[in-house]
């Protein structure tokens, strides 16, 4: 917290915080980075104070040392000058090609995410019943933002339940007292493994089927991710309510996730009239109701293989 | 459960060396899956077989370099750290 930050709040907090500092011990010629913070009895200080508060963790010798300190050294100057552009340099290179490596602007959608967005995501992978329209809306071609449709994927939560069950793990093993910190890059390795094999698998089959989607890697990867939620549930009511506690969990979850991966996967994979609940005869539509099916029955298997050991 | 990325990667690389030492005259064409034999008209889609012969003639045509490489690495590495 920038001390100098609250100078424009009022004098009185300005005269505490220097006595719990540190006294400032650099000579007036050095570039010192604890200038941020400390000194705030100069005058000039004072006045930087007010503009620094928005400015962050901007350059510590400009703002917070008397002017003087900065041109009794012309090296440190340059050296600081010739640091910043090679550091400014660097960044754009980076942000020119970084889009080359990991397409940067396809994932800021999947994290448009919002609270409303993140809770009513969450009631509806326990409870896929009642929800009528699965459809995701479309703006002039382009999928709308997670925020604005229920239905559409994102790696948000996915991302956050990955990481959450990797620490309930470690949590239940902890309470077993089976806990190594290798253990839980273990666990991360393996739930990660098992999360390509499905991706790889089901690209595999979506190829050999033809199926024209427009289901992408990454929609692919949101989906799957989702059962990390309810693996999630099942471990904790497994912590707190014994053996029982996680199977009836984990049912729950495991039926929940079936319907929702069902639903949603009908409308990506199936042709469109199959989707609407009319069963259209045909070979290619019966492998794709095939495919449907797999993949959503995977899922429960997956959730409680990853599962199971970490329940006793 | 020791399934771990690593363990991923060596099993998609035998899965890849496997797909390469199919041979295209002496056994792929024995069992009808040559890449010449029976494409399909194009009017109708692609059915599983020939999806599959296209497959393992573009992995067998892409791969042949990069797996030799990959492969000395592994073996270097397998020599190595066992």
């Amino acid at each position: 917290m920038h001390p100098a930050g609250a100078a424009a709040a009022g004098t009185p907090r300005q005269r505490k915080w220097p006595s719990k500092r540190r006294i400032p011990v650099s000579p007036p010629g050095m570039a010192d980075p604890h200038q941020l913070f400390d000194d705030t009895s100069s005058a000039q200080s004072r006045g930087f104070g007010a503009q620094r508060g928005p400015g962050g963790l901007g350059y510590p010798a400009a703002a917070a040392s008397p002017q003087e300190a900065f041109l009794a050294d012309p090296v440190s100057n340059m050296a600081m000058a010739y640091g910043s552009s090679l550091a400014a340099q660097g960044k754009e290179l980076v942000d020119k090609n970084i889009d080359r490596f990991i397409p940067v602007t396809k994932l800021k959608y999947y994290f448009a995410v919002d609270t409303m967005y993140v809770g009513k995501k969450l009631g509806l992978l326990f409870f896929p019943y009642l929800h009528q329209d699965w459809e995701v809306q479309y703006q002039q071609d382009t999928p709308v933002a997670p925020r604005f449709d229920i239905n559409a994927p994102d790696l948000y939560i996915p991302a956050m339940a990955f990481i959450t069950y990797i620490l309930v793990a470690g949590l239940a093993l902890g309470t077993q007292d089976r806990f190594s910190p290798d253990l839980l890059g273990l666990q991360a390795s393996s739930a990660l493994a098992w999360l390509t094999v499905e991706v790889l698998a089901i690209l595999l089959s979506l190829y050999l089927l033809t199926v024209n989607t427009d289901l992408t890697t990454i929609d692919l990867v949101a989906f799957l991710g989702y059962k990390y939620v309810g693996m999630i549930g099942g471990v904790l009511m497994g912590l707190l309510c014994g053996k029982i506690g996680y199977y009836l969990v984990l049912g729950w979850c495991c039926v929940s996730i079936f319907v929702f991966m069902i639903r949603t996967l009908r409308l990506k994979i199936l042709a469109e009239a199959a989707a609407q609940g009319v069963p259209v005869r045909g070979a290619r539509n019966q492998l794709r109701m095939y495919l449907t099916m797999a993949v959503a029955a995977a899922q429960p298997l997956l959730m409680y293989w990853l599962t199971f050991h970490l329940v006793r | 459960m020791a399934f771990t990325l690593y363990s991923l990667l060596q099993a998609a690389l035998l899965c890849v060396n496997a797909i390469a030492v199919l041979h295209e005259e002496r056994f792929l064409k024995n069992i009808g899956w040559g890449t010449d034999q029976g494409i399909g008209g194009f009017g109708e889609e692609p059915g599983i077989k020939s999806q599959l012969t296209n497959l393992i003639r573009s992995v067998r045509t892409v791969m042949r370099v990069p797996l030799i490489i990959v492969n000395s690495v592994a073996i270097v590495l397998l020599l190595l750290f066992g």
